[in-house]
């Protein structure tokens, strides 16, 4: 294959279309929001993308697989409390950067736990990935309030503040971050046993089991990767917000699934690519900050979303008919 | 036939996109009369049944007679109002539903009543089951009954619907011998109450047994008209191929070679049990007896799927005891599922991707990561190998033919380069002319030295392939033959008995 080549199968067929609606869209705000086109606004485009989108990334996995993980957001938050705790053990704003690093360690750890924990009750139980999920998130909730009280923590060192707003070369950190793993996930995905079998499963698990992959391991894996993808979330989302509360971010959860399936992910499992998911969160980012710069109302943007899901709906069931057509002729 | 035929079509042509699919086709279909469609996958059938049924439409020049009546242009409302009904392979029936509520459904809800009388679908549904002499619990959940008596649901539904013509596309092709025979005594039942049945069947056995007459196809065109009566298989499947096969016993004498794959007392309770037997190199061994005998249960032991009570499994002349189909996989055991679909293939994913399934290692290339080109030489290797018929790997694999599907299921399995090969019921669902091509892989493979254990409900399959023939019935291993020493129909008495 061709260089060319490979960029196209690798970035699939979903690819084309999101760009040319992001274009449009950028062209629409541009002609009507006259701050639309500056520095700042797609900085801060930047800034805020980086969170959605590793919470998305953990989303696209157990999807793929053929499941779901409605535990993503408290997943984060619970990783963001255990840093938290270990940085307010080391004396809160005044702690170095060595409790950071074995906080964050430690912060994987707890949503790696969380994801093995939901992994190996799907395998090996074979229940169902919405329901194990589901109790894991009532779960963490609650653990979470009970061990804030339902408050924030806050007070952590200066440093953090590179991570959730600083800047190299001009790239924010956030969007570096979000980026190298977006590219660990793809070659995850496209490059490795488990990926490949990850797609495998979501189509079809027991035709799967029987050619002699391990699918239980699988599963445990998937779900365990996908609840470290939920940690990095929280560790970012404790630096940007310089603080942590159980219910950071909640309303992100199904935001993340609205992602996932205007990148073509399919709902069923078995399909799905990492690049046309990051070009739909490009696209909803865009969308809510060119409205926002018009002056709508966040609820308003946040309805305008929805729409846009179903419009893409719509347009892709178009484009179904007319290549049958085509077919056809 | 002295009344007007049931069906009556003149000149049927149907292009899609500049491909010819029906030419001219002529078809009569008396009335009451058990009418066989034969051909082989592509032939036509299907889309003249979608042309009957008002699918799809044909080109100008088409004459259409439905019982006595000159239609001009064919619906789907307009087929059923004149008692046409079609029996597809998947039964569009409601899983979730209950059996009088499948039978009864278009009948009473199709028309939108106020609410659902309950005991208006019973009735129907009761008179529909008495007229096929079938027995069904009216409230069971249909989804929990087998494939057999969902296919009796979905007949009982035709004649709520007051159909007098049924097609029926490919009823028997996951049924047992004994189902099937049943199935085969509910047609003669409706045919004797002047229903006209239409029966297209991959199995030339029973369409012989049943049909009056059979209209062969093959690419598109009419091959002619034949009577059932006096007609053989072997004619039937040159008619249907346009190819001569004379079908000979394969066997060759292999007590030579050294056994691969030995099996002492193995038993596996409610299942099968203290089967022994000896697979040796370069040998096809044939399995057969009716569906319910242990067969499918045994490979599953043989292959790791499930773990045996008591007995021995030696491989090589070692003893192996699988924890799981992964160890089976790595020691040298394939098989071959006989629910192709479901089991055999990923139907969505890629022909490329289902190809390399079982041997993900083998592309693993530097750094622990799937390499493209390797997958894409070994998937051009399998598929030059044994001549799968493919547009590009990336295709999704439901674009392939049965017999291509087949085939690609033994190209995943012979990249693991097994010792033993087994083969489960492996032309379930392929046409005539591309079981042959399976055949001779099969052969091929044996001559290379692979153990194949072949099993089969289709008697004639295994008497002409397998050099050895082991007999199963109530879980244990009843009788051997050897094809060359035993007549085709001594065999078919003692397992269909």
């Amino acid at each position: 294959m061709t260089l060319l080549q490979r960029i196209r199968t690798g970035a699939g067929p979903e690819v084309p279309g999101l760009l040319a609606f992001l274009a449009v869209v950028i062209l629409i705000f541009s002609l009507t929001a006259d701050r639309f086109l500056s520095l700042a606004n797609f900085g801060s485009i930047a800034y805020q993308l980086p969170e959605l989108g590793l919470l998305t990334l953990a989303m696209l996995i157990p999807i793929i697989s053929g499941g779901f993980n409605l535990a993503i957001i408290y997943t984060a938050n619970m990783a963001g409390l255990t840093l938290a705790w270990v940085l307010n053990q080391n004396g809160g704003p005044e702690a170095g950067v060595w409790p950071f690093v074995y906080g964050s360690v430690l912060a994987l750890g707890v949503g790696a736990t969380a994801g093995a924990v939901m992994g190996a009750v799907i395998a090996y139980i074979g229940a169902h990935p919405i329901l194990v999920s589901l109790a894991m998130m009532i779960f963490l909730r609650g653990l979470g309030e009970f061990l804030t009280r339902g408050g924030d923590i806050s007070g952590f060192p200066d440093y953090l503040a590179f991570l959730g707003h600083g800047a190299v070369f001009g790239i924010p950190v956030p969007l570096i971050l979000f980026l190298v793993c977006a590219v660990l996930w793809h070659i995850l995905l496209t490059r490795t046993r488990h990926g490949f079998a990850a797609r495998m499963i979501g189509s079809n698990l027991k035709a799967t089991a029987y050619s002699g992959v391990h699918v239980k391991r699988t599963l445990v894996l998937i779900y365990t990767l996908s609840g470290v993808m939920c940690a990095i979330a929280g560790i970012l989302m404790l630096a940007r917000f310089n603080s942590v509360r159980v219910g950071h971010g909640e309303a992100l959860l199904l935001v993340t699934v609205l992602a996932c399936f205007l990148g073509g992910v399919d709902p069923f499992g078995g399909f799905g690519r990492v690049a046309p998911v990051v070009l739909a969160l490009i696209v909803l980012q865009v969308l809510s900050s060119g409205l926002n710069l018009l002056g709508a109302n966040q609820h308003l943007s946040t309805a305008v979303w929805g729409l846009f899901l179903v419009g893409v709906m719509i347009l892709r069931w178009g484009a179904g008919k007319w290549k049958e057509r085509q077919k056809r002729e | 036939m002295t009344s007007a035929p049931a069906i009556h079509l003149r000149h049927i042509s149907k292009v899609f996109g500049g491909v010819k699919a029906l030419q001219d086709v002529d078809f009569d279909v008396g009335m009451g009369e058990v009418h066989c469609l034969a051909g082989e996958n592509g032939c036509g059938k299907s889309t003249l049944i979608k042309i009957i049924t008002g699918v799809y439409q044909p080109e100008p020049g088409a004459e259409i007679e439905i019982f006595g009546q000159r239609y001009a242009q064919i619906t789907p409302t307009v087929a059923r109002k004149a008692g046409i009904a079609v029996i597809w392979q998947d039964l569009a029936l409601f899983a979730e539903m209950t059996v009088a509520e499948n039978i009864a459904f278009e009948a009473v809800l199709g028309n939108r009543p106020r609410r659902v009388r309950h005991a208006e679908m019973r009735r129907d549904a009761t008179a529909a089951l008495d007229r096929l002499g079938v027995h069904l619990d009216l409230d069971a959940r249909l989804g929990t009954l087998p494939i057999a008596e969902r296919q009796m649901v979905a007949i009982a539904r035709a004649l709520v619907g007051e159909a007098r013509l049924i097609f029926m596309d490919e009823p028997t092709a996951s049924l047992t011998q004994t189902e099937t025979d049943a199935l085969l005594s509910v047609v003669r039942t409706l045919s004797a109450q002047g229903v006209t049945v239409v029966f297209v069947s991959h199995r030339l056995a029973e369409v012989l047994e049943i049909a009056n007459r059979v209209t062969v196809l093959r690419d598109g065109r009419l091959v002619g008209v034949y009577l059932a009566e006096g007609m053989t298989q072997t004619r039937l499947t040159e008619l249907m191929t346009g190819k001569t096969f004379d079908q000979h016993v394969a066997a060759q004498d292999t007590a030579a070679s050294e056994p691969v794959l030995e099996v002492q007392g193995l038993t596996r309770k409610g299942e099968f049990r203290d089967i022994s037997f000896a697979l040796r190199r370069g040998e096809v061994l044939g399995l057969t007896g009716l569906i319910g005998a242990g067969r499918t249960e045994l490979a599953h032991v043989l292959f790791g799927m499930t773990r045996p009570d008591a007995g021995t499994v030696t491989l090589d002349g070692r003893p192996v005891r699988f924890r799981s189909n992964r160890d089976a996989v790595a020691a040298g055991i394939a098989y071959v599922s006989e629910d192709r679909l479901a089991l055999g293939l990923i139907q969505p994913q890629s022909i490329s991707d289902n190809a390399v399934l079982a041997v993900l290692k083998k592309i693993t290339g530097g750094a622990g990561l799937l390499s493209d080109d390797r997958q894409e030489g070994l998937v051009a290797h399998w598929v030059r190998e044994l001549g799968v018929k493919i547009g590009k790997p990336g295709d999704a694999m439901n674009t392939l033919s049965g017999g291509n599907q087949q085939k690609l299921v033994l190209a995943k399995w012979l990249a693991t380069q097994p010792k033993v090969l087994i083969l489960d019921c492996p032309t379930v669902g392929v046409d005539v002319g591309a079981r042959a091509g399976i055949f001779r892989i099969v052969r091929d493979l044996a001559a290379q030295g692979l153990g194949i254990l072949l099993i089969s409900d289709e008697v004639t399959e295994v008497h002409f392939n397998a050099d050895r023939i082991l007999h199963m019935a109530g879980g244990r291993i009843v009788g051997e033959y050897d094809p060359r020493q035993t007549r085709v129909e001594e065999l078919e008495a003692a397992v269909y008995a």
